[in-house]
């Protein structure tokens, strides 16, 4: 039988993220995380910063369940997930949106097509998403690129697909890696402006970032991740 | 506005290299198990109709008394025989039908000096034949001393060979079929290395082991059906040309070919998707599972 994080136990839930006491290492390499705790409220918006090799994406790909924990609780909407049992990934999954640095978006698939996968994946019909995915294809600036495959596109195109293939499917989480480093001033407001958007209408925000005048000007609160812990909240 | 069309594009990239010769492969061995299959079919239609000639039929040796003629003696087996329930007709061999069916294997030189056994034919009815004993006691009671031979040891032989030639020929075809399902399963697992960071990327966006999995099996049960369609085409020709060519008879009587042979073979592509389905599907689940 499948296994799913019951939606009714996180409704009680305020929390979207609770990590308790969580180290993470590479094989035999020293620790990359170290007991770190972590509480990401419903509907707050942060943003994590620190020097490279702080940890940052190593801390990412924890909440996005990519990797498993070394030690210590990783909680999502409430459930225990880091030590899930693989058939329950997708369910955690398919509450979120993720943004990656390297945007891991799927060369041979068109523009339209690489945002719309979360909801193909799914079970949904082309004709039930389509009007969603022109929508936000617009509103990232990128209508006029739909059929366009990643390859052709430039890295500020690559990070905006990337961005609205994270959150068309309306996550309640939804954690970015440096999504405004490939785009000019004025796109990464627009895209801030987005992230903040969504986070109005409930979305729990993470996004990690090595800008930190950029965190500062949204006023949102910063996580600062260094030396594997998460040292002071701003 | 974006025009979408209704064809989704497959989640899944064409692989160039290895899909042809996986085609290749499983048409070649589509190929082979319809010829086994069809091989099977016609062995197993000539046995039976042996079997049912020689059923349909005994044969009666018979002894004739001191100062009886065994032409005498094969006439009267053969009028007492015609009255028995069971038995259609019964025809006593003269001499001259005897030398005949013997002229073939010891030629005419010693033939008019060798002792010959009188025979009589007698043709079973069909539905209902005499048995072996039934015509032995009619002779004993008519007091003709013979031998009745109702060729159930030939019969026996025929259908014990006719199963083992089935038998061996669905060996053959289950073999093609596992070897066809060993090479879907190494496509699979070439496929799912060569795409890793795809069925990632699928993994982080939701999908589950099953839906990854689905991807693979659609693909490779398409491959397949299109390849075992392939192979029982170029199966189906040339049985068809085989009984065109030959008649009911095909090559050889021992191998009689019928058109419901050829038709018969139009499941095979059906076999191979299924096949392929199984194989990819274990696969690709057994080697996501494996990575957690």
């Amino acid at each position: 039988m499948p296994v799913h994080p019951r939606r009714a136990a996180d409704a009680a839930s305020s929390e979207t993220v609770r990590l308790q006491g969580v180290g993470f290492s590479y094989g035999d390499a020293p620790d990359v995380l170290r007991d770190v705790n972590l509480t990401l409220p419903r509907g707050s918006f942060h943003f994590l910063t620190g020097p490279s090799g702080a940890g940052k994406s190593t801390l990412l790909k924890l909440l996005t369940l990519a990797a498993r924990p070394t030690r210590g609780v990783v909680r999502l909407f409430g459930e225990e997930a880091g030590g899930a049992p693989r058939r329950a990934l997708p369910a955690f999954r398919r509450r979120m949106g993720v943004v990656f640095q390297d945007f891991r978006l799927l060369d041979h698939l068109s523009a339209f097509d690489n945002v719309a996968l979360p909801l193909r994946l799914a079970g949904a019909r082309t004709s039930t998403y389509a009007a969603d995915v022109e929508e936000l294809l617009e509103w990232v600036g990128l209508a006029h690129r739909a059929e366009a495959r990643p390859p052709a596109l430039s890295g500020g195109e690559k990070q905006r697909l990337a961005i609205a293939r994270a959150v068309i499917a309306n996550p309640e989480l939804i954690v970015a890696d440096e999504p405004t480093g490939n785009v000019d001033a004025a796109m990464a407001a627009r895209l801030l402006k987005l992230f903040q958007s969504l986070n109005r209408l409930g979305a729990t925000v993470l996004i990690a970032t090595h800008d930190e005048a950029l965190a500062e000007r949204s006023g949102a609160a910063v996580l600062r991740l260094e030396n594997g812990r998460v040292g002071a909240t701003a | 506005m974006i025009r979408r069309s209704g064809r989704q594009a497959p989640i899944l990239p064409r692989e160039a290299g290895g899909e042809p010769w996986l085609a290749g492969v499983i048409a070649v061995l589509c190929f082979l198990a319809c010829l086994a299959a069809a091989g099977a079919m016609a062995a197993d239609r000539a046995a039976h109709g042996w079997a049912r000639a020689l059923g349909a039929e005994a044969t009666v040796q018979v002894r004739p008394r001191v100062g009886e003629s065994g032409a005498t003696a094969a006439a009267r087996a053969a009028e007492t025989l015609a009255g028995v329930d069971g038995v259609d007709e019964t025809e006593a061999l003269d001499r001259k039908t005897a030398e005949a069916l013997l002229r073939p294997w010891l030629g005419d030189a010693v033939l008019p000096d060798l002792p010959l056994p009188h025979l009589v034919t007698v043709r079973l009815n069909r539905d209902h034949p005499a048995s072996a004993v039934t015509l032995g006691r009619a002779l004993a009671e008519a007091g003709v001393d013979a031998t009745v031979d109702d060729h159930s040891l030939w019969r026996t032989e025929v259908e014990r060979s006719a199963g083992l030639i089935t038998v061996l020929a669905g060996a053959a075809f289950l073999l093609t079929a596992g070897a066809a399902a060993a090479a879907v399963t190494y496509a699979t697992r070439a496929g799912m290395a060569a795409q890793a960071p795809i069925i990632l990327i699928l993994s982080l966006n939701g999908a589950s082991d099953a839906r990854i999995a689905g991807l693979y099996q659609r693909r490779y049960g398409l491959l397949a059906a299109g390849a075992g369609a392939a192979g029982a085409a170029a199966a189906m020709a040339a049985l068809a040309l085989l009984r065109f060519v030959g008649g009911r008879d095909g090559i050889t009587p021992a191998l009689p070919v019928a058109w419901s042979d050829v038709w018969a073979l139009s499941s095979c592509p059906l076999l191979a998707a299924t096949v392929a389905l199984v194989a990819a599907r274990w696969t690709a689940l057994a080697r996501l599972r494996g990575h957690d």
